[in-house]
């Protein structure tokens, strides 16, 4: 029996305002508990709600970014249910009519690209958290994180696979950082994915039962959860069972989806509008503002890269995988024209090695592109190797100075002196008549070992186009 | 004696004029409170330091010339309006110990206006009732006849003007909590329109219904009291941005014989059928011959959807309350059970604890109206039909200024009385929930007393921000009337 997968996400994203979706409260990342919930995050009795306009700001950057409608009135509803890190008894979000509707995300697939379909974006406030370790048998509730703006972004169920789901999920995740609505770090829980996978006989049109598996805060595990579900449902159905709709949650030690314990699934959040806050209206004007204010996104830059550089998408991928990198790609290449392939080269190795292997992210960067750019310029222009300007580079990582003084205090300049290198190649030759014999006997691989001891003995910093050359012409051949 | 017992605006000329002190005002409420209050109960908290306090630096206020309209004059917040440093207990266990870190609006409002805190007055819990008997703190009674009820919600704040024990107080006003309490009481209490007075520090209890008010012994003092009350809060997205009013600013015009010339009084005939005590009737009558005399014309009109107010207003306010009353969960403050096993335990023992019967009625009921399946039959049918409710509203006045009726369909009912029949207590609300279903503003003052010597009180009613029109309209008809000076035997100076 052929199997088809059928995956819908649901990401909830925290928009990178100064504070509270409802609250002037402050919404950075790790106070210590409760000291950023205000009175109205703790829902003393008494207190309203007040729109943050700038979480709304965000929402409608993100539904011009892809697509979307931006419903000019849209309505806030509560989600009532009772649990301790929601403090009013209720969340407010949006139910009937969200902020924004439909759009698209383009994803890259094994079998080219394809475009997800959006259902719809909505505003709601982030609860508390609950920590359940270190209090002997009771529950630690801290409410800094009550009242975070979310937007919680709900695709079609258009993914096919794990492969998909992660692609989907990487895209949206590069997007909201692009366009500067969220920070995207999921290890504080910036960003978070709930995947809804069903199965199918393929061929069928009928969706099958859905689970729900919530708490997927990688990319990894967002992968492993979905095929180990995949897996669990259709066994599931193979052995005469049922899938019964539930919410689950991945456990990342025992590499499985368990269903949770207490919670009923289809528990009834008897949704009414808000009456605390008026409905949402958003005119023509703030709509062109925003739009006026966007960046080119991704794709768009990655076109340009394409058309403006001659890169390769392979290249302009990688290039585009944030606003900042693509930036400091463009800094560099500004510095080196008719070389921005050198430019990319660099940028998606040497410097991307040297911030993994830091852990760092492009925006701390110790070499500033304008730095990055004269070094590329001195390979450009002869004055060292490729090779070379490795070991250049680490030094102005570790804030030595510029190419320049770093060559010139090293002594690395390339030797382009004709007479200097005819000398190095006379002796190479003179010291190593088993490996001319070799060569003159047809082995090709002796003459790269000639060149690589004519490198030795100028400790890299021979041209080794020149030493190539002239070891071919004194060696006659 | 009698000089404290009168109302704000004659107290604050005297104390401008120095004849009084606040002091010696407070000082003397206070004397009363202590010997009247313990048969009316209309108070839970009583905070005699403080008033003196606020007293002392109202008079160092009057004689720096620095003072505000209201300076020096001693005032009761119903216990539903939150107070910085001083309990708020929604006559409710579930907050028998709860002091606010901040102050209510409107109480900011009338402390900048000068005015003395006296203390928290008793009120249905959770502003839910007309009678003021559910308080976890016991019933309140009416000074008229103590077998009585005083009417509620605000039946503290009602009883303790009406006793002379402060010249005003404040209230909230959700199905008629303000004026239906007025009228069992013989004093005058408004609801503004919906928007005027801040809900931030109002702890909610039907949030597209409730409105904080006035209640005093005069219109002119109701006025005095709504402008320190009134006006725009950033903290309440609800809250209406508009100009500053003076509510008192016609008041003072001389109009002759007839101040009343060219108002047109609506009488909508589905107020003056059978359901009304023949008392009330007839006292209203009166009074409406009375309007006539000062220049006013009255004309029948209809609105007939008013009669859906009731079980429209019974299934939304529940319906928000069931929400609104969600945060009170043992979590973070008010009442936590102190034995419970898990987490639903404790949510279930804390609650059913904390929240006395009427309350825990309401919670059902607007639990179940919220419910998949029931929430397009009761709740959005129920503000559809609100909405046409408004809409024959509207239309009454194209033809009419004010509507005018009786506020309540009987006078003061002993105590227990109607605490059995839960739907007979809720018919008590017929004339006035539909102003807090439209938003639109109204009061009540006192226009006669029933056989057995209770109040009666007459209702206006008028179009959205018609305040000050519908304070002098009263205000006129007080001058021409004294039922407003009327006081209680037990309360006599």
């Amino acid at each position: 029996m052929k199997w088809e997968v059928v995956i819908g996400l649901e990401t909830h994203a925290q928009l990178s305002t100064a504070s509270k979706i409802f609250s002037g409260a402050s919404t950075a990342f790790g106070a210590p508990p409760n000291t950023q919930a205000s009175a109205v995050d703790i829902a003393l009795p008494g207190v309203l709600p007040v729109l943050n306009r700038d979480a709304v700001e965000r929402a409608i950057r993100f539904g011009l970014a892809v697509g979307a409608t931006i419903n000019r009135r849209s309505v806030f509803a509560r989600k009532n249910y009772f649990y301790p890190d929601l403090p009013k008894g209720y969340q407010i979000s949006q139910f009937e009519i969200p902020v924004v509707q439909g759009g698209a995300l383009a994803i890259a697939t094994a079998e080219g690209g394809k475009s997800v379909r959006l259902t719809r974006a909505h505003l709601e406030e982030d609860a508390g958290k609950s920590l359940h370790e270190d209090y002997h048998g009771m529950t630690g509730i801290d409410l800094n994180r009550a009242g975070t703006p979310l937007l919680e972004i709900v695709s079609e169920p258009d993914m096919r696979s794990s492969a998909e789901a992660v692609a989907y999920a990487k895209t949206l995740h590069a997007l909201v950082r692009w366009i500067g609505i969220c920070d995207g770090n999921m290890q504080e829980g910036s960003f978070r994915c709930d995947a809804n996978v069903s199965v199918r006989p393929a061929g069928e049109t009928k969706l099958g039962t859905r689970c729900e598996i919530k708490n997927l805060n990688s990319f990894r595990f967002l992968e492993q959860a979905i095929e180990f579900e995949i897996r669990r449902q259709i066994e599931l159905i193979e052995e005469g069972g049922t899938v019964v709709q539930q919410t689950r949650l991945y456990d990342p030690d025992r590499l499985e989806t368990r269903a949770m314990r207490s919670k009923e699934d289809a528990q009834d959040y008897r949704y009414f509008p808000d009456p605390d806050l008026p409905p949402l209206v958003i005119d023509d004007a703030w709509i062109e503002r925003v739009k006026s204010e966007l960046p080119l996104l991704p794709e768009a830059t990655r076109v340009r890269f394409e058309s403006q550089y001659g890169l390769p998408p392979h290249d302009t991928v990688a290039l585009t995988a944030s606003r900042e990198l693509a930036a400091y790609f463009e800094a560099t290449a500004a510095g080196v024209p008719h070389a921005e392939k050198l430019a990319a080269n660099w940028v998606l190795g040497e410097v991307s090695a040297a911030l993994n292997k830091a852990e760092m992210d492009i925006t701390r960067v110790p070499v500033s592109a304008a730095r990055l750019a004269g070094l590329l310029q001195r390979i450009q222009d002869g004055t060292i190797s490729g090779k070379i300007a490795k070991a250049v580079f680490d030094a102005m990582w570790s804030g030595v100075g510029n190419a320049d003084a770093i060559i010139e205090a090293k002594g690395l300049k390339q030797i382009s002196d004709a007479a200097a290198i005819g000398r190095v190649v006379d002796e190479v030759i003179a010291a190593n008549p088993a490996i001319v014999a070799e060569f003159r006997a047809g082995k090709e691989k002796a003459f790269n070992s000639l060149v690589g001891k004519a490198m030795q003995a100028t400790k890299g910093k021979a041209n080794p186009a020149q030493v190539n050359a002239l070891l071919k012409e004194k060696l006659g051949g | 004696m009698s000089a404290i017992t009168a109302p704000i605006a004659e107290l604050a000329e005297a104390l401008r004029a120095k004849r009084l002190s606040s002091v010696e005002l407070t000082q003397g409420l206070l004397d009363r409170i202590a010997r009247l209050d313990p048969v009316l109960n209309a108070f839970i908290t009583v905070d005699r330091e403080r008033a003196l306090s606020d007293a002392s630096a109202a008079d160092a206020a009057i004689a720096a010339g620095t003072a505000g309209p209201l300076a020096g004059i001693p005032l009761a917040h119903k216990d539903i309006l939150v107070t910085a440093g001083m309990r708020t207990t929604c006559g409710s266990r579930m907050l028998a110990n709860y002091t606010s870190p901040y102050d209510a609006h409107v109480v900011r409002g009338l402390k900048r206006a000068g005015t003395v805190l006296v203390g928290k007055t008793n009120l249905d819990e959770f502003a839910m009732g007309s009678s003021s008997e559910t308080s976890h703190f016991g019933p309140v009674k009416n000074p008229w006849d103590l077998r009585c009820v005083p009417g509620g919600s605000s039946g503290g704040s009602a009883a303790a003007v009406a006793a002379r024990l402060v010249p005003g107080g404040t209230g909230t006003d959700t199905g008629g909590s303000i004026r239906q309490p007025a009228a069992l009481s013989g004093i005058c209490g408004l609801k503004p329109t919906y928007g005027i007075c801040s809900r931030y520090g109002l702890v909610a209890f039907a949030s597209s219904l409730d409105q904080a008010g006035p209640l005093a012994q005069t219109a002119q003092d109701l006025a005095l009291l709504l402008n320190a009350m009134a006006g725009h809060d950033s903290r309440d997205s609800t809250s209406l941005d508009r100009p500053t009013e003076d509510y008192t600013r016609t008041l003072g015009e001389e109009r002759g014989a007839k101040p009343l010339a060219g108002l047109r009084i609506g009488l909508p005939r589905e107020y003056f059928g059978d359901g009304t005590d023949p008392d009330t009737a007839k006292a209203i009558d009166e009074a409406l011959a009375e309007f006539r005399q000062l220049g006013g014309k009255t004309v029948e009109l209809a609105l007939p959807r008013v009669k859906l107010s009731v079980p429209v207003y019974y299934v939304i306010a529940p319906a928000e309350a069931s929400s609104n009353l969600s945060r009170f969960d043992g979590v973070r403050y008010g009442h936590r059970a102190a034995k419970y096993g898990d987490l639903t335990d404790m949510y279930r023992k804390s609650r059913a604890e904390g929240f006395g019967a009427e309350v825990k009625r309401r919670i059902l009921v607007g639990t179940y109206v919220l419910s998949h399946g029931y929430y397009d039959a009761y709740y959005l049918k129920a503000q559809q039909v609100r909405r046409l409710i408004a809409d024959d509203f509207r239309r009454a006045y194209q033809s009419c200024d004010v509507i005018a009726g009786p506020t309540a369909p009987t006078t003061a009912f002993r105590i227990g009385a109607k605490t059995d029949d839960p739907v007979e207590m809720y018919l008590n609300d017929i004339f006035t929930v539909a102003a807090n279903l439209t938003g639109a503003p109204a009061l009540s003052i006192p226009c006669g007393f029933d056989r057995s010597g209770l109040p009666i009180g007459l209702q206006l009613q008028g179009d959205y921000f018609a305040e000050a029109r519908m304070l002098d309209i009263a205000h006129r008809f007080q001058q021409a009337t004294d039922w407003h000076r009327r006081i209680p035997a037990m309360a006599a100076p």
